[in-house]
């Protein structure tokens, strides 16, 4: 992949342009670990453990710069924690062993959750994390980077901060609009529907303008009035230049947005392509029945799109429930 | 507290075997009775333009009378002072600074020795500063080496770390089970001695029949307490850390009842004074021993319970994942009633035992010792029964060695504490806990 | 009439002590804690008792107050750094344990006979040591000095009515003052501002009238502590509401409610939960150099109830409020005498003699904390919206 990595030669520039995806993307080696030609996250060798049992061994994986990058996988695959470890809210077990990952050049193997998000990659989560006890435009102007306002020496003189804080104020304005909450700007953002909060999630997000942007499922209890809208801020943010890597359960949304595909099963990176031919991959079929065996899949209605939604659905279920139960012993 | 009363009881066994009783009350009545009497002869009041510097001679086995002293101001100038029948003696003096204040060897009785024969002491107005000698018979002397402190302040440590662990295992569990920091606790290790004393000294109860009414009346106090606060306050949803402040309100509030019913003083569940057997270096009230032998059998039960039965399987369940217990049908609710049951009467029994071991228990002794409780739980690993069995070891020995291997004795709660300050720094989950899901 | 007078003055005096005000500063700083950042610390008199050994010993021993006031600063500031360094990346309970249990122990070492020449052990260090440079600033001059020129019993020559009509006017005062807090922007605009600043005057000025406290103009106790000791409470309360109001404030609360997401977002969260913990302890330690400035340094008057009254009265007052811990502080101090007085007057000495009238009091004091966190968690002047408590 070194010789890939020479020749820089397609520019994320006019990837807003299906055909020149499809051109970007079609050069790809679909094989699991594949290199790009212009990877903006390079990963090699996380493995996390808890107790006896491995919940990531991911040897090598690219995400390439200015696409939609999905990363799928049955129930247990373990693509939450991926995330969590590739973000800083989890430390691999082979970390020093090996462990090393880079987002834009930049070694990330000891850097905490909050350096991370600074250096450009900031990510939601499944179980969405709005400040609800704070109002919407609080949220985000929470979001903003570099504020002198949050120095504890400056914060208690205004006139340090009254300036910026007026135009993160009008930023956080704008992204609101565009994300259709500007009407509830002052309301509690507990008070918003499931699907608003994703909104407000996301919008937070942008507010410290990174170069990636990582969602943990964003359709995850969203009415589907709102998917749409939702699916066209992912696009838009794609199309303005932006990195987006996503971890989805609806197949459905899989296919209409995303450019290229990764698969993970027990932990492992097991299939990478376009969003068309991964489904049919062997290796993904076989993580789905690995995981769902008691499922007849025995003929060719296993590669229909209902099939699969509904083993999506299936395992979306499962996962959420996993992940409940996490959440709830998180808590204690 | 603790330590001195130990101290006391090795020393009386040492000096003479035959009048332990006596000399373990005679410091006392004689400060009581003769104190007063005496006292007014050399009174000594700080004040504005006054500093006193005061102290009393004694050995293990009393107090020193007709002692001389010569105390030396900066100018050289000389004071003399004798010790009265109580062993005390003090000195005004109209000026601050450094003084010198020396124990005249042959005043002394021909079998007593002083370690050192003079210390400096810094006067200042308004206060009254003590100089203390170590005075010890040679008899003590002699048949006091390192190594038999040593021994004797471990099997001191494993005693308290039983005593510790019998209230702290109870607190991990509801831990555990609930999520809950009970700073409750302490109070009902103080309620177990407290019952004790009603039952045993006041009632005239056996101690054994009174032992197990201790631990019936303090379980039934976890069963209630569940049953009228906890419990609804779980169903009522409010948070863990309210619910701890909860706990921190009651105690405050029980501290206060204690002491409004039997004041600040220390009370004793037994008004006899305890026998005491030698082995080898080793001195240990025969209620010690006891108390260990219960503490051991009653820890193993527990632990069995936890390892062997189905309730305890149920219990563990809860410990590790409520939601998935509750979902595989065991009633959690009935787990924790059971927990703050048995967690209130281990946490009474080892408030008896306390009592017992250190011959007295007052409204706060259960506040002393939360912190102990709190760190052996933590440096076990909180919510693990078996860590925190673990850990209370740990910090009992930690205690009771301390002193002996050079720290100064007020601070060996001190260094249990830093102990659980640096572990948390490489280990946070303490020693038998699980690594994930911390922070 | 009179015996109501007698407790009611009783609950005046304790109200306007320095005292009082030296746990107000405390709880200002426990506010920032608990109250605006979710930290659980349970060891906030130690931030006191470091404070004022660092204050009083270094004025025992000749050097001048202002170093006495760095050295009591930097002991609590040295205090949050070692406590907070290994608990503050952990759950929320960790800092709880080794908080109280450092609080402890602080205490335990001061009593010590090791440090005699320091702290005095147990015995403390009398106020007469350390006291002089401070009362030699005062201005005030000597002598006697009661606020008012004049008192209820220059009008009608004291009759009831004058007073009641009083008594009814100030609760009229407090109750109208505390609904306009509770509604959070009391203080916006010219006009609220006048009319609330017109209030507090009025209500002070009836207290006045109808508690007349005489004191000495300097003294021990006087007038001078007392303007000092409210100055600073005034001043911190300023600085909070300016602290909390800015984006630190609201990282703060961000923090309070989830931390992941506040990393998620790229903010340093240890870094500014121990900038929490320091500016609240030093809050602490200024209130504890107050504390002590009237009386003397007692590790055992401030220990772990100390620590308890504190949440007692910041979750009275309203946590992650900004007149919550002022009001609290207020209104716990003075209803604990009155509790006590009550008790003393009514309860005759065969149910509850003297001393357990004092007992009697704490375990009220206890019993309304669990009262207050299980049925009005947001205080008096809290929002139950915004008050939310995290682990």
């Amino acid at each position: 992949m070194s010789d890939q990595m020479a020749s820089p030669s397609v520019a994320p520039r006019g990837l807003a342009d299906p055909a020149a995806r499809r051109e970007l993307v079609s050069g790809f080696e679909a094989t699991p670990g594949s290199g790009k030609p212009d990877p903006i996250l390079v990963v090699d060798n996380i493995v996390r453990q808890f107790g006896g049992m491995t919940a990531v061994d991911v040897q090598h994986l690219e995400v390439q710069r200015g696409i939609i990058t999905a990363l799928i996988g049955p129930n247990g695959a373990g693509k939450t924690t991926f995330f969590n470890l590739i973000t800083g809210f989890d430390k691999p077990t082979s970390a020093g062993k090996g462990a090393h990952w880079a987002f834009d050049g930049r070694t990330l193997d000891k850097t905490s959750a909050s350096s991370v998000a600074r250096a450009g990659m900031v990510r939601t989560f499944q179980l969405t994390k709005a400040l609800s006890a704070m109002t919407v435009i609080e949220n985000m102007m929470l979001g903003a980077q570099d504020q002198a306002g949050e120095n504890l020496f400056k914060s208690m003189f205004r006139g340090t901060w009254r300036k910026q804080e007026r135009e993160i104020e009008a930023k956080a304005d704008e992204l609101l609009a565009r994300f259709k909450l500007h009407e509830k700007k002052d309301d509690y953002a507990g008070s918003l529907s499931g699907g608003q909060r994703k909104l407000l999630e996301m919008a937070r997000a942008l507010m410290s303008d990174p170069k990636m942007i990582m969602l943990d499922e964003p359709m995850a209890g969203v009415n589907p009035a709102l998917t749409q809208s939702l699916l066209g801020h992912i696009q838009s943010l794609r199309d303005e230049g932006m990195t987006v890597l996503f971890v989805e359960h609806d197949m459905h949304v899989v296919r209409h947005i995303s450019d290229w595909v990764a698969v993970m099963a027990e932990g492992r990176l097991v299939a990478e392509g376009p969003a068309e031919s991964v489904m049919s991959d062997q290796a993904v079929i076989d993580a789905y029945l690995g995981a769902h065996h008691d499922t007849d899949l025995g003929d060719d209605a296993l590669l229909s799109d209902e099939t699969m939604e509904e083993l999506a659905e299936q395992v979306a279920a499962e996962e959420a429930e996993r992940e409940a139960e996490e959440e709830a012993e998180g808590l204690r | 507290m603790k330590s001195q009363h130990v101290v006391r009881e090795r020393r009386v066994a040492r000096g003479a075997a035959g009048l332990i009783a006596a000399l373990l009350l005679a410091p006392l009545l004689a400060l009581m009775s003769s104190g007063a009497a005496q006292a007014v002869d050399t009174l000594c009041l700080p004040g504005p333009d006054a500093a006193c510097i005061a102290g009393t001679v004694r050995t293990e086995d009393g107090p020193l009378a007709d002692v001389k002293l010569t105390v030396t101001d900066e100018s050289g100038a000389e004071q003399e002072v004798t010790t009265s029948e109580t062993g005390k003696w003090n000195l005004q003096l109209d000026k601050e600074g450094p003084y010198v204040v020396k124990i005249d060897e042959a005043s002394l009785p021909d079998d007593v020795v002083v370690a050192e024969d003079q210390i400096t002491v810094q006067a200042a107005f308004g206060v009254t500063k003590p100089a203390l000698f170590d005075v010890r018979t040679e008899a003590y002397s002699a048949s006091t080496s390192k190594v038999d402190e040593l021994v004797q302040s471990t099997v001191n440590g494993i005693r308290l770390g039983l005593l510790l662990a019998l209230a702290s295992v109870g607190l991990s569990l509801i831990y555990g089970t609930t999520g809950l920091s009970n700073f409750a606790h302490a109070e009902q290790v103080t309620l177990g001695g407290l019952l004790g004393y009603f039952f045993v000294n006041q009632q005239g109860l056996s101690l054994w029949v009174g032992g197990i009414l201790v631990v019936i009346v303090c379980s039934f106090t976890g069963w209630f307490q569940d049953r009228v606060l906890w419990q609804p306050l779980r169903r009522r949803g409010l948070g863990l850390i309210q619910m701890m402040i909860v706990t921190i309100g009651l105690s405050l509030a029980l501290q206060y009842v204690f002491q409004y019913a039997v004041g600040a003083r220390t009370v004793r569940v037994e008004q006899a004074n305890p026998e005491v057997s030698t082995f080898g270096p080793v001195t240990i009230t025969n209620q010690s021993l006891v108390a260990m032998g219960i503490s051991i059998v009653v820890l193993a039960a527990v632990g069995y319970a936890l390892l062997r039965t189905r309730i305890g399987r149920a219990t563990r369940a809860v410990s590790d994942n409520p939601a998935l217990a509750s979902a595989s049908g065991i009633d959690t609710d009935r787990v924790i009633r059971l927990v703050w049951t048995v967690a209130m009467g281990l946490a009474g029994l080892s408030g008896l035992l306390y009592a017992l071991v250190t011959n007295g228990i007052k409204w706060d002794s259960g506040m002393q010792i939360l912190l102990l409780l709190f760190a052996a739980v933590t440096l076990g690993g909180l919510g693990t029964a078996f860590g925190a069995l673990l850990g209370s070891l740990i910090i009992g020995l930690v205690v009771e060695l301390s002193p002996v291997l050079g720290m100064p004795g007020d601070f060996k709660y001190a260094t249990a504490m830093l102990i659980l300050i640096l572990l948390l720094l490489v280990r946070p989950q303490g020693l038998l806990g699980k690594p994930q899901r911390v922070g | 009439m009179d015996t109501i007078q007698f407790i009611l003055n009783g609950m005046m005096r304790e109200a306007l002590s320095p005292q009082t005000a030296a746990v107000a500063i405390a709880v200002i700083g426990l506010n920032i804690h608990f109250g605006f950042t979710g930290l659980i610390n349970i060891g906030q008199s130690a931030f006191m008792l470091l404070g004022a050994y660092g204050f009083a010993i270094s004025v025992w021993h000749g050097l001048p107050m202002v170093v006495g006031l760095a050295l009591g600063f930097g002991a609590a500031f040295v205090f949050a750094l070692i406590l907070g360094a290994p608990t503050l990346k952990l759950r929320g309970d960790y800092l709880a344990i080794v908080t109280i249990s450092a609080a402890e122990i602080i205490r335990y070492v001061g009593r010590s006979a090791l440090l005699t020449d320091f702290t005095g052990s147990a015995q403390g260090i009398p106020g007469s040591q350390y006291r002089d440079p401070f009362t030699s600033l005062s201005f005030f001059g000597g002598g006697q000095f009661t606020l008012l020129p004049f008192n209820y019993t220059d009008v009608a020559d004291g009759a009831a009515w004058v007073r009641i009509i009083g008594w009814v006017l100030v609760v009229a005062c407090a109750v109208v003052l505390i609904q306009r807090l509770r509604r959070g922007h009391a203080f916006a605009g010219l006009g609220q501002a006048a009319l609330m600043g017109a209030l507090i005057i009025v209500g002070i000025f009836l207290l006045f009238f109808l508690f007349p406290v005489p004191n000495q103009r300097t003294g021990v106790n006087g007038w001078w502590v007392r303007f000092i000791a409210w100055g600073l409470v005034l001043l911190c309360t300023l600085v909070v509401y300016l602290l909390v109001r800015s984006p630190w404030g609201r990282l703060l609360r961000g923090i309070r409610e989830d931390e992941d997401a506040i990393r998620s977002l790229g903010k340093n969260v240890f870094s500014i939960k121990m900038q929490a913990l320091i500016i609240g302890g030093l809050f602490g330690a200024l209130g504890g150099i107050v504390y002590v400035l009237p009386a003397s340094v007692q590790p055992d008057s401030m220990g772990r109830s100390l620590t308890f009254f504190c949440y007692t009265a910041l979750l009275l007052g309203g946590a992650a409020t900004i007149f919550g811990p002022l009001l609290g502080s207020i209104l716990f101090f003075a209803a604990r005498i009155g509790i006590k007085y009550t008790a003393a007057a009514y309860v005759p000495d065969s149910i509850m003699n003297n001393q357990q009238t004092e007992q009697f009091s704490y375990i009220v004091v206890g019993v309304a904390l669990m009262l207050i966190v299980i049925f009005r968690p947001q205080g008096i002047l809290g929002n139950k919206r915004e008050l939310r408590f995290n682990v």
